[in-house]
């Protein structure tokens, strides 16, 4: 399963936590919001195959 | 997770204050907030004019947005610093800037409410001004070396200052977060700055004439919470950071204090929440001189020391 944060893109396996998955990759799950299809979730949403992730960083802007 | 008012799909879930929202709820529950924190700190009224600071990132177009919908008279102040290599930074975010007055989407207030006058958006450009970017004025002041924030910082303050008394406004409004502030207060506690701990505070009062009174109305909120508010509400803002920012250790800061807060829930909110008890208790109160001010020989604003004040000094400003 692919996730997309800040024009990168990681590999995970599906029917995991979409915190167990921001964990994996190395990020903080403070530090990121989930969208999933297009829809802003919460990070216990658990992903599957197929599902679009892109990770939102939190910090940004000056 | 499911939203505590509705049992929709949550959008959120704030562990801090063990409540999970879906999008509706939330952006209700935001504006209450923000609400609350106005007038607990007394801010600002309905019939005060705000001058809202806004880069066009998440926090200041949040701020506007909510101040709006809030039924706020608030506008908008955007200073061009001219900071586009390696990326267009600062062309994007006037962008994001003038299409969030443009959409109107601010409009949106409470069903039953008058749509909110159309809010104006100053735009100071700083090159045009005073002749250079900040990027030339960094260079050609501090010879090259290091990043261009502090000539940066020290501008901005001004022109915000400068524009909010000329235009009128009785305060200015930042989009500082949680995160900015104890990012701040953690650097100001490891070094035990106790003038900078006393005055730091959500409510900088217009302790003389010539300062505009300041305030930041999102300074309870983590910053997932304004960017969680800037995605429901569909506000486009400029995702990417100053270039200068990368790397800096504000940033550095707030890493390690989300580390803190994923192991301990709630950290982050006490150790803002507390300093500002202690701070009310008079903890700081020693360290808050009233250092006496003199009016710049050029411009009149307020200086520590005698002569031109620190802006026109840099800016090569004469009368
Ligand atoms: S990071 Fe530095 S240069 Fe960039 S906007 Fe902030 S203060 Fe200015
Ligand atoms: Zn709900
Ligand atoms: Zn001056």
């Amino acid at each position: 399963m692919r996730i997309t944060y800040r024009d990168k893109q990681y590999e995970t396996k599906p029917n995991i936590t979409a915190r167990d998955a921001i964990k994996k990759i190395g990020l903080n799950p403070e530090a990121v919001l989930v969208v999933v299809n297009g829809k802003l979730v919460t990070d216990d949403v658990v992903l599957r195959e197929g599902d679009e992730v892109k990770l939102v960083a939190v910090v940004s802007g000056g | 997770m499911r939203c505590r008012k509705c049992g929709e799909r949550a959008v959120i879930n704030m562990r801090h204050h063990k409540l999970a929202l879906c999008g509706e709820h939330y952006v209700e529950w935001f504006a209450a907030q923000t609400e609350r924190a106005i007038e607990k700190y007394a801010m600002f009224s309905r019939e005060e004019r705000v001058l809202v600071a806004v880069s066009g990132g998440k926090d200041s177009l949040a701020l506007w947005d909510v101040l709006l919908r809030l039924g706020y008279q608030a506008d908008g102040l955007y200073i061009a610093l001219g900071i586009n290599a390696p990326i267009p930074y600062s062309d994007v975010s006037l962008e994001k800037a003038q299409k969030f007055v443009a959409n109107g989407n601010w409009r949106v207030t409470k069903e039953d409410a008058l749509p909110a006058p159309r809010p104006t958006l100053h735009v100071v450009d700083i090159a045009a001004t005073y002749g250079k970017t900040i990027p030339e004025i960094a260079r050609a002041k501090m010879r090259g070396q290091g990043r261009p924030c502090a000539a940066c910082g020290l501008t901005k303050r001004y022109v915000m200052n400068r524009l909010a008394l000329e235009q009128g406004y009785a305060v200015l409004a930042t989009g500082h977060n949680l995160d900015d502030e104890i990012a701040v207060l953690f650097q100001n506690t490891l070094h035990w700055q106790m003038g900078y701990l006393a005055r730091q505070a959500p409510v900088l009062p217009a302790s003389r004439e010539g300062l505009v009174k300041k305030v930041k109305p999102l300074c309870r909120f983590y910053e997932r919470e304004t960017a969680t508010y800037a995605l429901v509400r569909g506000i486009d803002y400029i995702y990417d950071e100053c270039p200068h920012a990368t790397g800096n250790l504000t940033n550095f800061y707030k890493t390690l204090l989300n580390q803190l807060e994923t192991e301990s829930p709630g950290a982050k909110l006490s150790f803002y929440l507390e300093f500002l008890r202690a701070r009310d208790e008079g903890a700081f109160e020693a360290f808050n001189r009233t250092e006496e001010l003199h009016a710049c020989e050029v411009c009149g604003q307020p200086t520590s020391a005698p002569g031109r004040c620190a802006f026109c000094r840099m800016w090569d400003v004469s009368r």
